[in-house]
């Protein structure tokens, strides 16, 4: 007979002081516990990202889908050596984004009353990223589509595209009952920020954004580099969920 | 199934009083001093209270499940309680409890208790240690009965296993070796019952007496080699590094995880730097058994996947060179526990991540976060081939399937 | 009613840096001490791993470790005409949640104040006479010299390990440490961590310049160090995750790293977390405080009685909870009377982008630490004459460019587009040759009669408590101070070699939505006078002795500096006060 296993008990408390686990983006853990005598320990302990599932859009309709694809190429056009954003998910980052947390505004405060206020007070709109997303793509096709003979904005030519799109950032082409100038910079920000955020989150597919800049991702160890100054660092990007080294 | 059968202990319950010494029910005679700091110590060093205690609730009162292969066994009440503890026990019925493995009414007891490591006590010791548990404060607390499947519920079977098994020598001075070495072996034979986790148990649970301390499995951990074996053992440990373990959970080299922890936190910290020291020579004089194994390749497919995973994902912590920091994160790369011939151990750390023992010399407790979310199997055999065949070491390969093992084997452990 | 726990000696509110070393300095004195925290249980293995800690997007841009503003938040207006209206999502600053606080997730500058900084409204009006400072500028000495505070300060550099180089060792000028600070007793306990290319050039350029630079003192350690109690910190691996995120190998000094794993081994001291503490209690004589009442996350509420009440939550907080709990007059501006809300400041901070020719220069910006840099003192607090120059105030600058997290550092020089073909070249262009100082000019924010904080007349949080509202705007003394400032660091950036500048201004209004540190200070300040002050120079409230407050609530106004090394020094100042002087006779330690 195999003898005592004298951790059984102790870690089973531990468990009981412990429970740490947390919800990504979110939410803090659910019971408050008193913690006394050892630091809290739990197997398996963490709350990993989940990966952006493939597959159709979560948040989008198929025609703001096909807009916000073709915005995201405007924003960061193909070229011969790095794809647009397009191609690097940035248009399913977006949508995975407005499908989740960020859409709904989770941890906001969004309490009434919703009043106007100066820039420096920040965004007080009652509407969340996700309606504002909705209204503002079905605005973008009408406005689109009034000016370019019933083509919505992912059917426009390159060059009216990005013609829109300077119209926009100048405050020119007007969205009907939205601000456009503001939607334009949010929509340039979100998309720029799914081309550099981990590859996990649907956007920079094959860390294709990463390897363009030369950003080695994230590591955790740079020691040995740190005082070799003006010397490129070797090694390849990598995401948080390994690389293709890591594989045999 | 489990069978209903009393086990004998909790009959002699409902016999309350045959022989009661008033020194061992919770008032000691102050002139028991001596003997009561002696059996304090013995007990300590034997961590009686691990496995007598629910942690959390009063110590010495019993009631833990212990895990055996064979089902759980229910520690027993050591407070003096008359009528739920040992308060009414003789003894006489208290050292064959201890050293013979006998129930107070001639029931045999499960190794669970390990008697088999008590023996090596001398009756001396063993009265010292019922003199402690006399000075305790009694616990009213009734255990539950240990109920094994059939067969392992015939108790009368461990007649038969102790005829196997059970050497009932006393530990026996060896006029040849120092006293410090004679120390040491005493500790780690008999009371600390090293050998209860580190030495390969038969399928009965028996001593593999011919790979004493060579390491073992139980529980959903390897308990790994403490032989003076240079590749899997102690051999590159100094005298020094042991004591450091022993006393603080951490040296140099590694951090004490898992079990040890426990044991350390409880039983080794508490020792005095003599007995951790001759512990340590008497460890460090014990041969082992040296096989040389070749490293695996360097550019072969396991260790280039190994070795970039090691470098983004473990190098921040145990260094590019292995080496790790002192007292804070091993150094793997000397760590012979890492290459132990069965990985269980540093498999099942990689997935569910761990935390060092916290002692007052060293509360930091260091925890090593889980990778079973971000690792596949295969991914894990490759990191652990890198760390036990680099810098110099050189270990068995680590397959994904023993990886897939323990991952299903710990799935549902809450340890 | 609340559930009544069994009463302790000290309730403390919230288990950041200061609620650490005071828990562990009061269970010392044999106390019997609980920690209430807002948020959760946070330590590296289990909660900031290095598996997936380095994800820009979720810890910098979602906020992953920051309080949710829907759980409590502020409302904001420029001036006192203005409606305030609620922050719906942070911004300007990061308000901490959970064990470890702001001490989690800071840099780990770790900056004495000069000594000047303490008696700065006395040092000032010699200096330069009385008139020569703004009329509506509420500035005013501390109470406390930095000769009293050496020794604290001191405690907490070897508790954290602080990498640096001494400048002023026991009044001897050292080479290579900043020569302005204030005599130390004794060297940094490790030696200043390495420097990263781009660094090490703002350093040379500015030696070139005829400043001195010195490496920023750091909490996050060049070499393994072990603590005086024992605590084990590793070497810094310069993985470019500080601020904002956690540490994940043990090397940042963080109240985790430093003080919870000796603290929490202490049979007298009981943590407690997700439980938000709503009140503390008084009698009904109003000066004496009972405990505390506090919800946990199912809603229940509990009593927490204590004979010592240490309020120990971020700066922001403390003076909220001040305000709820009816503890020391509420701060008018109109009739200038009140300290509650009083002396609220923030730091005036600004930067210079220098994008450098990319055959030329490779900066792996990537590799950086939270302290890291190169920095100059020469313009910061009184260090040089403002006679000339019409403002008072000043600040360092450096080159303390962190990492090179690629959602925020991939910048294009002035004129590039913002999107489209250009600017993608332009990112992969630039993004190596960069040089991105983030808060590379660090001023002073100075205290003003109508910037302050006081509750929110429309706004509620989740228990229907008026929100607190803070008044806040840039003044031109501020703003002439950063012109100044940055003017001379776009020198240096430019000597550097960089072959453009994007100069960015601090410039009014003050901006909810802009990051400009963490650094939020005052609103129950310290000092001498209970007419100008919400504490005494031990940090206990006036108005009820058995409560101490400690954090940057207290500095009256806001120096050139990061607060967190003051901040914990006068924790330790606190803690000697209530060892050495309260406990052996409770009450008041400083008559009013």
């Amino acid at each position: 007979m195999k003898s005592s296993n004298p951790t059984w008990f102790v870690i089973r408390r531990r468990e009981f002081l412990a429970g740490t686990a947390m919800f990504l983006f979110g939410a803090t853990r659910v019971r408050a516990a008193t913690i006394a005598g050892q630091l809290p320990w739990t197997p398996n302990a963490g709350a990993p990202p989940s990966r952006a599932k493939l597959g159709p859009w979560e948040f989008f309709t198929g025609e703001e889908g096909r807009a916000m694809e073709a915005l995201a190429d405007c924003i960061i056009p193909p070229d011969a050596e790095t794809p647009g954003g397009k191609d690097a998910g940035c248009a399913v980052f977006v949508d995975r984004q407005l499908a989740g947390p960020y859409g709904r505004r989770e941890g906001l405060y969004v309490r009434p009353p919703f009043q106007a206020g100066t820039k420096s007070q920040g965004p007080q709109s009652e509407k969340g990223p996700a309606q504002h997303y909705r209204e503002a793509l079905a605005a973008l096709d009408r406005g689109c589509k009034a000016k370019y003979g019933e083509r919505p904005f992912a059917d426009l030519p390159v060059a009216d595209k990005d013609e829109v799109l300077r119209e926009l950032e100048k405050g020119d082409f007007k969205l009907d009952g939205i601000d456009g100038q503001s939607f334009f910079e949010q929509v340039v920000k979100d998309v720029q920020m799914g081309f550099f955020a981990d590859p996990i989150y649907g956007g920079n597919r094959d860390m294709v954004a990463w390897k363009m800049i030369g950003y080695p991702g994230a590591r955790y160890n740079y020691l040995d580099w740190v005082s070799r100054h003006n010397e490129r660092f070797p090694l390849p990007p990598v995401g948080i969920t390994g690389s293709a080294q890591w594989t045999r | 199934m489990p069978n209903s059968r009393k086990p004998v202990f909790l009959i002699a319950v409902l016999l309350t009083l045959l022989t009661v010494s008033p020194a061992f029910t919770g008032e000691p005679d102050p002139q028991e001093f001596t003997q009561i700091e002696h059996g304090r110590y013995l007990a300590t060093a034997a961590d009686c209270i691990s496995c007598h205690t629910i942690p959390g609730s009063k110590p010495f009162a019993g009631g833990r499940a212990i895990e055996t292969p064979f089902g759980n066994i229910i520690s027993a009440n050591l407070t003096p309680d008359l009528d739920t503890g040992i308060g009414a026990w003789s003894d006489e019925a208290f050292d064959a409890a201890v050293r013979k493995g006998i129930g107070r009414h001639g029931g045999f007891l499960y190794p669970a208790m390990p008697y088999t490591a008590y023996a090596k006590l001398s009756r001396d010791d063993v009265l010292a240690i019922r003199a402690y548990l006399g000075s305790i404060e009694p616990v009213r607390n009734n255990v539950p009965p240990t109920s094994l499947p059939f067969p392992f519920n015939i108790r009368s079977g461990m007649r038969l296993w102790n005829a196997l098994y059970f050497d009932r020598s006393e530990f026996k001075h060896d006029p040849s070796k120092s006293a410090e070495w004679n120390r040491g072996a005493y500790l780690v034979d008999g009371p600390a019952h090293c050998g209860a986790c580190h030495t390969a148990k038969t399928f009965l649970g028996g001593d593999k007496t011919d790979q004493y301390l060579q390491g073992s499995y139980l529980q959903g951990w390897y308990a790994p080699n403490i032989t003076n074996d240079k590749r899997l053992g102690l051999g590159n440990w100094t005298v020094e590094d042991i004591d450091a373990y022993l006393k603080t959970g951490h040296n140099r080299i590694t951090a004490a995880t898992g079990p040890m922890a426990e044991a350390v936190s409880l039983s080794t910290s508490h020792m005095t730097n003599k007995d951790t020291k001759a512990i340590a020579t008497y460890l460090k004089s014990l041969p082992g058994k040296t096989e040389s194994v070749a490293p695996l390749p360097k550019n072969s497919a396991t260790m280039v996947a190994g070795g970039a995973i090691y470098r983004d994902q473990c190098s921040a912590c145990h260094g590019l060179d292995g080496r790790g920091v002192a007292n804070l994160f091993p150094a793997i790369a000397d760590a012979s526990g890492a290459r132990s011939n069965d990985p269980t151990t540093s498999i099942r750390i990689v997935l569910r991540g761990a935390r060092s023992v916290a002692t007052a010399r060293e509360p930091t407790s260091p925890g090593m976060p889980s990778y079973s979310w971000q690792l596949d199997d295969t991914q894990v055999a490759d990191v652990l081939n890198y760390i036990r065949n680099s810098w110099g070491g050189a270990a068995s390969p680590v397959e994904a399937k023993d990886v897939s093992h323990v991952r299903s084997d710990t799935a549902a452990r809450g340890d | 009613m609340p559930r009544r726990l069994p009463k302790k000696d000290v309730v403390i509110i919230g288990f950041g840096w200061t609620g650490a070393i005071m828990a562990n300095e009061l269970t010392d004195e044999g106390l019997d001490v609980i920690a209430i925290e807002r948020g959760p249980w946070r330590d590296a293995p289990t909660d900031f791993p290095p598996t997936y800690m380095q994800d820009e997007l979720r810890y910098r841009v979602r906020h992953e470790l920051f309080l949710r503003p829907d759980q409590l938040t502020f409302t904001f207006r420029n001036m006192m005409s203005q409606t305030a209206l609620p922050i719906r999502s942070w911004g300007a600053f990061m308000p901490p949640n959970g064990v470890g606080g702001g001490g989690t997730h800071w840099n780990a500058e770790m900056w004495r104040f000069l000594p000047s900084d303490f008696v700065l409204r006395t040092h000032l009006t010699e200096r330069y006479g009385a008139s020569f400072l703004p009329a509506d500028m509420t500035i005013q000495d501390w109470g406390i010299t930095y000769d009293e505070l050496e020794p604290h300060y001191d405690r907490f550099e070897y508790l954290c390990g602080t990498s640096g180089q001494a400048g002023n060792l026991k009044g001897k000028i050292l080479e290579g440490g900043n020569p302005f600070e204030g005599p130390r007793s004794r060297p940094y306990p490790t030696p200043p961590q390495a420097q990263p290319f781009s660094h090490t050039l703002f350093g040379k350029a500015a030696q070139e310049l005829g400043y001195k630079p010195f490496p920023q003192p750091s909490g996050n350690l060049s070499q393994a160090y072990t603590n005086p109690l024992g605590l084990r910190l590793g070497p810094c691996t310069y993985c470019g995750f500080c601020e904002w995120f956690g540490c994940s190998n043990y090397s940042k000094a963080s109240p985790q790293t430093t003080l919870i794993p000796y603290l929490i081994r202490k049979a007298n001291f009981t943590a407690r977390d997700n439980s938000e503490v709503i009140r503390i209690n008084l009698d009904r004589s109003g000066t004496r405080a009972t405990g505390v009442t506090f919800v946990d996350t199912s809603g229940e509420e509990w009593e927490q009685q204590a004979d010592l009440v240490i309020l120990s939550a971020f700066a922001l907080f403390n003076v909220q909870l001040l305000l709820h709990s009816g503890i020391g007059k509420p701060y008018d501006p109109v009739a200038n009377t009140g300290v509650v809300g009083r002396n609220y400041t923030h730091q005036t901070i600004s930067t210079v982008n220098g994008f450098f020719d990319n055959r030329k220069f490779n900066f792996n910006p990537f590799i950086g630490s939270g302290s890291i840099g190169m920095c100059i003192d020469e313009f910061n607090g009184d260090n040089f004459d403002h006679g000339p120059h019409g403002f008072v105030g000043g600040g360092y600058m450096g080159q303390v460019q962190t990492g090179g997290r690629p959602i925020e550092s991939t910048l294009v020089p002035p004129g590039t587009p913002k999107w489209g073909a250009d600017w993608k070249k332009a990112v992969k262009d630039n993004y190596l040759s960069t040089v991105k100082p983030g808060t590379g000019v660090h001023g002073s924010f100075y205290s003003y009669r109508d910037v302050y904080l006081d509750l929110d007349p429309t706004y509620t949080d989740r228990f229907g408590r008026p929100l607190m509202r803070i008044t806040m705007d840039l003044k031109e003394n501020e703003i002439k101070q950063n012109k100044f400032l940055t003017d001379k660091f776009a020198e240096i950036i430019k000597a550097m070699g960089a072959e453009k500048l994007a100069v960015q201004y601090r410039k009014g209004p003050y901006d909810i939505t802009t990051y400009q540190t963490t650094h939020v200070n005052g609103g129950a300040v310290m000092g001498t006078d209970p007419n100008t002050s919400a504490l005494n120079r031990y940090l206990q409230s006036w108005d009820v002795p058995n409560l101490f407050v400690l954090g940057a609530t207290a500095f009256p106004q806001n120096p050139g500096y990061n607060p967190t090394l003051t901040v914990g020094a006068l924790a330790y100042w606190a803690a000697a006060a209530i060892r050495g002087k309260y406990l052996k006779n409770p009450g008041r330690l400083v008559d009013a």
